[in-house]
């Protein structure tokens, strides 16, 4: 214990220096780009001014005639890119760095940090004199929130979502409503009580204060929830709520906008707001929607183009956002709509290569724009013009707790009339405490035009975002634990939870048919038949549209059972047999012990196949590598490689056959032994029998679909088996009786395996 | 009116279903039953919306089954008259604010119980592999034409689960008869059925009816 201290302690040092050596890096590129085109003679400001001087030499220059520049420095050609990328570098390079350093991960949650590393980086630059740069709105509102939304969405969980929809619902329309009044309302009232400089605010600037300060922001959300894994409902209800009252606040902050400088509000424009508000949330829902259904429709043609699949998925949904962003509608909710919306399909379209891009790519962007959202926060704090008043930001800070601890204890007492999972007084509290400010709320305040309060607001929001996201933030994770809130549970999804999920939603249809009730489940239902019979048959390619879902639940487990096995396997370290039990256990015995081959769709199969042959041939490169252009082998090395190989082979083999359910069942009769290796340069005819001969490269004249049993054949008319049978016929001519040898390769199923068909290798 | 009160009250197990729910019941019952005293498979058989429902079989039994009625019969009746069909939907009941843990535990054993005798069509108390089989091939059955060897694989990953689940090591020559009803339990905990199995009409806020267990 002491010598990891004493480790820790030794590397903490090199490691704030390292921090420190980045954060001077960082200030000085800040301070770069924030040159203006001016005459300036400080040194530190070196490249910059050389360039300027190098292009007025050259100019000058062209009377004299001067040496061929061997080596130029041309630093205005790429300043831009240069800066965007190295900012983003250093940015996620400090994230790196909090990661390593040890144990203020689990006090400081990211975001906090990050906030802190902008504000030093501010302050640095505030201090040299340089004006530093400022959260641009256009940049944060099309550039950094786009792709944290679309990957919430994308990934949001859909039955949870939907079967608290009612309750997400209330709190994120009535919700953010009544804080916005409330807020606004008792802002006002205070500013009359105070006069002095705040005696000239209205009503109508509070009210849209109200409304900028009271959005609980889906950034800030996300990015503190994450660490705490706290149980999916009350997960999902804060990060619903966060998403869903995007549209309330759009809304009223355009509506209040418009009347400050209308100046006077009427009934009618009361009217009109309501019914923008339907048009704004209904309107954002159906353009991501629409935009949702053509990029699941182009998803059925990409079979052949599936590189660019994944682009297909992130272009469709930019522009649902875009678009609904064109008509003032909600931008959130369009992303949040077309995401849902395409999901199933695309994923039952694409390889699977495409959605491990898809996902690794949406979460690497949403991970880049948090990041630089919060740097930005801190930056633009120190950078931006305060006025800093103690009554009005003490005020709104206490009043958002407030009105927040008021809104969810009213709304739960009402909502839980309606709920069957009632919420408890636990629940609340992390409700309230969960509504966090974020970045939204601070680029709203900076579009605000009036500039005499503008300064004052601001100041006041960022307290509250700073005050929400630090306090709250780091607060929430210990006192979840205090409280003895349920956790997420890790464990992941089995077969058995799946099939009775699936008997209890056509239980509850049924029973709710019997007694006559239309109830959720029969609106459920309904809707799953339509879109079986109509809308899969649109927009999901080929066979997979009629496949059910427990099928393809069941294949996507198998896909994740080989990959893990193959991964686990690569590193030569096979993992330990979690439980004994395999197949035989499970079946009768008796004379009819045939096995049962799944009847998994040929595509997943060659997926399956694929993989477990990479890894094998990655083995066995590697333990061959040495020899790989060589002719001669050197027969003693070969033989000890080659049974070692076997034995891991064989080890593998029996792992396999215990995660997936081609029983390793001992056959009556010895099946093929024919494995075929197709290296890049060789195909290998490893054949048992003839183990002298084995060795020598033959090229194989047509290497076989798989290694099949007798039973096989005549179980599997349908797929291609008459020319695998036929291979067989002849091969197993050649196989003697070595059973033993056999028995110990048991190679049971026709997925391990081998060659590919050159026609097959697409994707 | 009374007559239902007596009845209910005659029920084995306390049924906290309100006055109103039993009343709209006992319509429906007698819609269902052409205004007889007791219905039967095939009245069951004619309701339209369940011909849809790939376990329709399954849910029909459900009501008939004597192992759902909490008397510690087995087999299965003809008919059934009001109180055991009320018997069967009490099963459907979801939890409330003031249900206890212990109330809930013993409403989540009730539920998965109501499942299990779904599944066990043997009466033999533990699930084999054929009945199972028997469970997955059914679910799938509406789903177009899929063939038995895809529900029998599904199936048998299944069984494995719950064998590896709670029986970890077994030797190669040791067969696991059957999933019973511990291993279900087990299998199932993370679903917290009170919460997942319940018709929201039946939704309860004032428990009228508590009555005890019947001695007659």
């Amino acid at each position: 214990m002491a010598e990891l201290r004493l480790a820790r302690r030794s590397s903490f040092l090199p490691l704030t220096g390292l921090m420190c050596v980045l954060l001077l890096v960082f200030v000085s590129v800040a301070s770069a780009s924030r040159d203006v085109v001016s005459e300036n003679n400080e040194t530190w400001r070196g490249p910059a001014g050389e360039t300027r001087g190098d292009s007025h030499n050259q100019t000058n220059s062209t009377a004299h005639k001067k040496a061929f520049p061997v080596l130029s420095f041309n630093y205005e050609h790429v300043r831009k890119p240069f800066e965007i990328s190295l900012w983003i570098l250093l940015a996620l390079l400090m994230k790196l760095g909090f990661h390593i350093i040890p144990g203020v991960q689990n006090i400081v949650p990211e975001s906090c940090l990050l906030i802190g590393v902008g504000l030093l980086v501010g302050g640095i630059i505030k201090a040299i004199g340089e004006e530093a740069p400022v959260l641009d709105t256009k940049l944060f509102f099309l550039y950094l929130l786009p792709p944290i939304i679309l990957d919430a969405g994308y990934f949001l969980p859909i039955r949870p979502f939907t079967e608290n929809m009612g309750t997400i619902l209330v709190f994120a329309v009535v919700g953010t409503l009544w804080n916005t009044f409330f807020i606004g309302g008792m802002i006002y009232g205070v500013c009359r009580i105070e006069g002095g400089q705040l005696a000239s605010v209205d009503p109508l600037s509070c009210l849209l204060f109200g409304t900028i300060v009271s959005a609980v922001d889906p950034v800030a959300v996300l990015a503190v929830f994450e660490e705490i894994h706290i149980n999916e409902l009350l997960h999902i209800l804060v990060f619903g709520e966060s998403l869903l009252n995007d549209a309330v606040t759009v809304v009223l902050y355009h509506l209040f906008e418009e009347f400050t400088h209308a100046g006077t509000v009427t009934v009618v424009d009361a009217i009109l707001g309501v019914v923008c508000f339907f048009v704004v949330s209904l309107g954002g829902i159906l353009v991501g929607a629409i935009y949702g259904i053509l990029g699941a429709f182009t998803s059925r043609f990409t079979s052949h183009t599936r590189v660019i699949e994944p682009l297909f998925v992130f272009l469709y949904s930019y522009m649902a956002y875009l678009s609904a962003e064109v008509f003032h509608l909600s931008g959130i909710m369009s992303l949040i709509a077309c995401g849902v919306v395409m999901r199933p399909y695309v994923e039952a379209n694409v390889s699977h290569k495409s959605y491990t891009t898809i996902k690794y790519f949406l979460k690497m962007w949403s991970s880049v724009s948090e990041t630089l959202i919060f740097i930005f926060l801190g930056v633009s704090t120190v950078a931006g013009p305060h006025a800093w008043n103690w009554t009005f930001v003490i005020v709104t800070v206490v009043l958002c707790l407030v009105s927040r601890v008021l809104g969810v204890i009213g709304l739960t007492y009402i909502i839980n009339k309606f709920r069957i999972v009632k919420l408890t007084k636990k629940d609340q509290f992390i409700v309230a405490y969960g509504g966090l400010r974020g970045a939204i709320a601070f680029s709203l305040g900076f579009l605000l035009t009036n500039s005499e309060m503008k300064n004052m607001f601001l100041t006041a929001i960022i307290t509250v975002i700073f005050f929400t996201v630090i306090v709250q933030g780091m607060t929430i994770r210990p006192l979840v634990d205090l409280l003895a809130v349920k956790k997420k549970k890790e464990s992941k999804r089995s077969i058995n939870e799946e099939i009775h999920t699936q008997f209890l939603d056509h239980l509850l249809t049924g029973i709710e048919d019997i007694c006559g009730h239309y109830g959720h489940h029969h609106w459920k239902d309904k809707l799953n038949r339509f879109n079986k019979a109509y809308v899969k048959k649109w927009l999901i390619a080929g066979e997979r549209s009629t496949e059910p879902q427990l099928i393809s639940f069941y294949n996507k487990m198998e896909m994740k059972q080989a990959m893990m096995l193959v991964e686990s396997g690569s590193t030569a370290q096979l993992p330990t047999i979690v439980s004994s039990v395999s197949m035989q256990n499970i079946k009768p015995r008796g004379p009819a012990r045939q096995r049962a081959i799944p009847s998994i769709s040929k595509s997943r199969e060659q997926e399956i196949r694929k993989i477990l042959r990479a890894n094998l041939q990655k083995t066995r490169q590697r333990l061959r590598s040495y020899s790989r252009h060589d002719l001669m082998i050197d027969p003693f090395e070969d033989n000890v490689s080659e049974v070692r190989f076997r034995r891991q082979r064989v080890e593998m083999e029996r792992r396999m056959s215990h995660y997936l359910t081609v029983p390793a069942n001992r056959q009556e009769t010895p099946p093929v032994r024919k494995v075929c290796f197709e290296s890049e340069h060789k195909v290998y005819t490893y054949d048992d029998s003839k183990s002298p001969r084995g060795w020598t490269a033959e090229p194989d004249p047509s290497p076989p679909d798989a290694v099949s049993l007798l039973n096989e054949s005549s179980q599997r008319a349908n797929q291609s088996s008459e020319h695998r049978a036929k291979h067989n016929d002849e091969l197993r001519a050649k196989v003697p009786d070595e059973k033993e040898e056999q028995d110990q390769l048991k190679l049971s199923r026709c997925l391990s395996d081998p060659g590919p068909n050159k026609e097959e290798d697409l994707s | 009116y009374d007559t239902f009160m007596t009845v209910s009250c005659h029920s084995y197990v306390d049924t906290s279903i309100s006055l109103e729910q039993i009343e709209n019941l006992h319509k429906r019952f007698q819609r269902l039953s052409d205004n007889e005293e007791t219905i039967s498979r095939k009245h069951l058989d004619s309701i339209p919306s369940l011909d849809n429902n790939p376990i329709k079989k399954q849910i029909i039994e459900a009501f008939f089954d004597k192992r759902n009625q909490h008397q510690d019969e087995v087999g299965s009746c003809e008919e059934i008259g009001f109180e055991q069909f009320l018997m069967v939907m009490s099963h459907f009941r979801p939890p409330s604010l003031k249900t206890t843990e212990e109330e809930k535990e013993a409403m989540r054993k009730e539920k998965l119980r109501f499942l299990f005798n779904m599944h066990d069509t043997g009466n033999d108390g533990t699930i084999t592999l054929v009945e199972y089989r028997k469970v997955v091939e059914e679910l799938l059955s509406k789903s177009g034409d899929i063939g038995q060897e895809a529900a029998k694989a599904i199936a048998d990953a299944a069984m494995l689960e719950v064998a590896s689940t709670n029986v970890p090591h077994m030797d190669p020559d040791d067969f696991y008869e059957g999933i019973t009803f511990e291993h279900f339990e087990q299998i199932l905990k993370g679903l917290e059925m009170e919460t997942r199995m319940y018709i929201r009409f039946l939704d309860v806020e004032t428990p009228t009816l508590r009555c005890g267990k019947s001695t007659s």
